[in-house]
């Protein structure tokens, strides 16, 4: 088990002809993952290396039964690839797109209540089930199967926390990365919940940063609904507010969004904290 | 992107928001003029400066005359305006906006901002104006009134009635009101505004309702769409060091302390800068060069981080995935070479290509630290500067 992709996801990679499509959509395939088809509109009929170019992703969907999407397009079409996918009947779709304005994803996000899907993402590098499906940009090798699920806002630091954790010999059950903006699809909880009812996750690791309040709102979360132990770390505290720290999302305006305010919720509802990120390998070994 | 008050309010205006008359001054002499042109007693000069406050700062009075006028422009042009959103060092003054006093009835606030959360536009409003909101959202948040605003609907007449009769209006001002509401979300949603902010909006004794401040800032991610704002950005009002950074599409926040760093990532980042500080030394930036960053931005980045005075050691912090490290090697030494490197630099990377980059690294004949962990990466930087 594991959480929305396994073995058997089905993908297709919308921008599969881009630079960057291309070349995640080998680095997937070269750790396992079925990619089954790729969208870019215009190239229909063509291959990429091996898989087949469609126009659309109905065409694609219809034609080859793909289940998820990786998208790579550019921002301004960023939002309309999501609701391409949604239409089309993806159950998971991974957007990795970063710069996606703000209204546009307030629209697609209210558009998906009306659909039966998950959106992961945008600004985000993806999901990976160690040894089964990789759907995203994140480094493969640095992966390993086991039981700890991870939780991210972030890219770059996720690798080094699964990095950390593979070294300590804690494998993942899966690791997804939810995005650094503002709006996004997949929430902390959204996770939480799904690793709570995964009887692979044993334990769990949830990376927040400054800005908003989803860190807050999954703590209090955790307290009630998640019986396993997790391990909390905020990358930020020392950002000063009013910035915007690289990610939309981070940024503390006036008194919320806070480091503090979120490692404090992290106390109080029980997670253990980490403080230095150089040693969340071993505080992950300690409450595990 | 911020703009100017005096840009904003012409923006406004053009999309049917009520402001007062008045008009931005670029010297003394236009500053006269202008206030003349408003056809009476007393003119407000305000400093137009990206930075809210400057009331209390002195960098909005009264004007009874002309002589008045040019005395206070005098003052304010070239002055260094502190007020608590600054910082101490303030922001010199370099441009103003004349405008037409108003007998003031009544103070309102109303801002629209896009909410987290519901993913709606929510416009927020409150009878306690000209005030700080987030005192008032804290003491008594009773005072706020919240109308949310689906994006795929748009505004809807029974949600400006909502926020007329929850601010309390007299019957006279409440058509006009209404009607500034309805244009300023379509102000909103058509110029991919992140905020929009009147603090105070007032009522005059000529059941006028007016913006008398105008506070915009725009989503970046969406200028793409919107060529014609991009010309409003004042780099004044900048870094000159963030300016040279957002042409070559790196995230760099210049910060106080003195140890530069360099990392692909903006929560990697972040977490290297908490780092830093708990080593026991100060941050000099922030700069996250991306995951796929080339050489060539590497490169940049270390020259932009090199030409800070403050930074006395740099601290790289690379996780190659996207990124490899060889490619990021080869940028660091080109930058060093070019630059003529004279502090101490601590290198830590891991991920792929790590032995291919720290063999570049060692064979550049330039005088790096290397660490072994962030841990280690820490403690190394910190006594390189303490």
């Amino acid at each position: 088990m594991s959480i929305y992709v396994n073995k058997d996801t089905k993908v297709v990679v919308q921008g599969i002809t881009g630079n960057e499509g291309k070349f995640h959509a080998r680095q997937c395939i070269g750790y396992g993952t079925r990619v089954v088809a790729g969208v870019t509109p215009g190239k229909g009929g063509q291959k990429m290396d091996e898989v087949p170019v469609f126009n659309t992703v109905g065409e694609a969907v219809k034609e080859t039964g793909a289940n998820a999407s990786l998208i790579f397009v550019p921002p301004p079409f960023g939002a309309d690839a999501v609701m391409e996918a949604a239409d089309a009947g993806i159950s998971v779709i991974v957007a990795v797109t970063e710069g996606i304005p703000i209204l546009d994803m307030i629209k697609v996000k209210h558009f998906l209540e009306t659909k039966n899907c998950r959106l992961i993402g945008p600004n985000c590098p993806g999901i990976i089930t160690p040894d089964e499906a990789k759907v995203g940009i994140m480094p493969g090798n640095i992966h390993k199967k086991g039981n700890v699920g991870v939780v991210s806002r972030s890219g770059t630091l996720t690798y080094e926390v699964v990095d950390q954790l593979t070294k300590k010999g804690l494998g993942q059950s899966t690791c997804i990365g939810i995005g650094g903006d503002p709006v996004n699809g997949t929430s902390f909880i959204d996770t939480l919940e799904a690793f709570q009812a995964d009887p692979e996750t044993e334990a769990i690791v949830m990376v927040g940063e400054i800005g908003g309040n989803a860190e807050e709102k999954a703590a209090e979360f955790i307290k009630e609904n998640v019986t396993k132990p997790v391990v909390g770390f905020v990358s930020g505290l020392t950002a000063p507010p009013g910035r915007r720290m690289g990610h939309a999302g981070a940024i503390i305006s006036g008194s919320s969004g806070t480091g503090a305010a979120k490692v404090e919720a992290f106390r109080k509802n029980g997670i253990h904290v980490c403080e230095n990120l150089g040693k969340i390998g071993e505080i992950c070994l300690e409450a595990f | 992107m911020k703009i100017h008050e005096y840009q904003a309010k012409e923006l406004f205006k053009e999309y049917g928001v009520p402001v007062p008359q008045g008009a931005a001054a670029f010297s003394e002499e236009e500053a006269v003029t202008t206030a003349q042109s408003l056809g009476g007693w007393p003119v407000v000069v305000k400093a137009q400066i990206h930075a809210g406050g400057r009331g209390k700062g002195g960098g909005v009075k009264l004007a009874s005359g002309e002589d008045e006028v040019k005395s206070l422009a005098a003052q304010m042009f070239g002055m260094n305006l502190v007020t608590h959103q600054t910082g101490p060092e303030g922001k010199e003054v370099k441009k103003l906006l004349i405008e037409a006093g108003q007998n003031i009835e009544k103070e309102l606030y109303l801002s629209l901002l896009v909410d987290r959360e519901t993913a709606c536009v929510v416009i927020m409003a409150s009878r306690a104006g000209g005030m700080d909101i987030e005192e008032v959202a804290e003491k008594t948040p009773e005072e706020i009134i919240r109308v949310y605003v689906n994006p795929l609907m748009g505004i809807s007449p029974y949600q400006l009635r909502e926020a007329a009769f929850g601010l309390g209006l007299p019957s006279a001002a409440m058509k006009p009101f209404m009607k500034l509401l309805n244009n300023l979300y379509d102000f909103f949603v058509k110029n991919d505004c992140s905020l929009v902010e009147i603090n105070p909006l007032i009522l005059t004794s000529e059941h006028e309702v007016l913006a008398l401040d105008a506070k915009v800032d725009f989503d970046s991610n969406a200028m793409f769409r919107h060529k014609e704002l991009a010309e409003l950005r004042d780099l004044d009002e900048e870094n000159p060091l963030e300016v040279a950074a957002s042409k070559y599409n790196l995230n760099y926040i210049n910060l106080d302390g003195n140890v530069g760093n360099i990392v692909n990532g903006a929560g990697l980042a972040m977490a290297t800068m908490d780092i830093i500080k708990n080593a026991g030394a100060e941050p000099a930036n922030f700069m996250d060069v991306g995951g796929g960053a080339t050489a060539e931005m590497v490169e940049n980045a270390f020259r932009i981080i090199l030409s800070d005075d403050k930074v006395k050691a740099v601290l790289i912090n690379i996780f190659g995935g996207i990124l490899r490290c060889d490619i990021f090697a080869n940028g660091v030494v080109e930058a060093a070479k070019s630059t003529g490197l004279d502090i101490p630099v601590v290198v830590r990377m891991e991920g792929t290509n790590v032995e291919e980059g720290k063999k570049i690294l060692a064979e550049s004949g330039l005088k790096l630290t290397s660490a072994d962990d962030l841990t280690d990466a820490a403690e190394k930087i910190a006594a390189a500067v303490n």
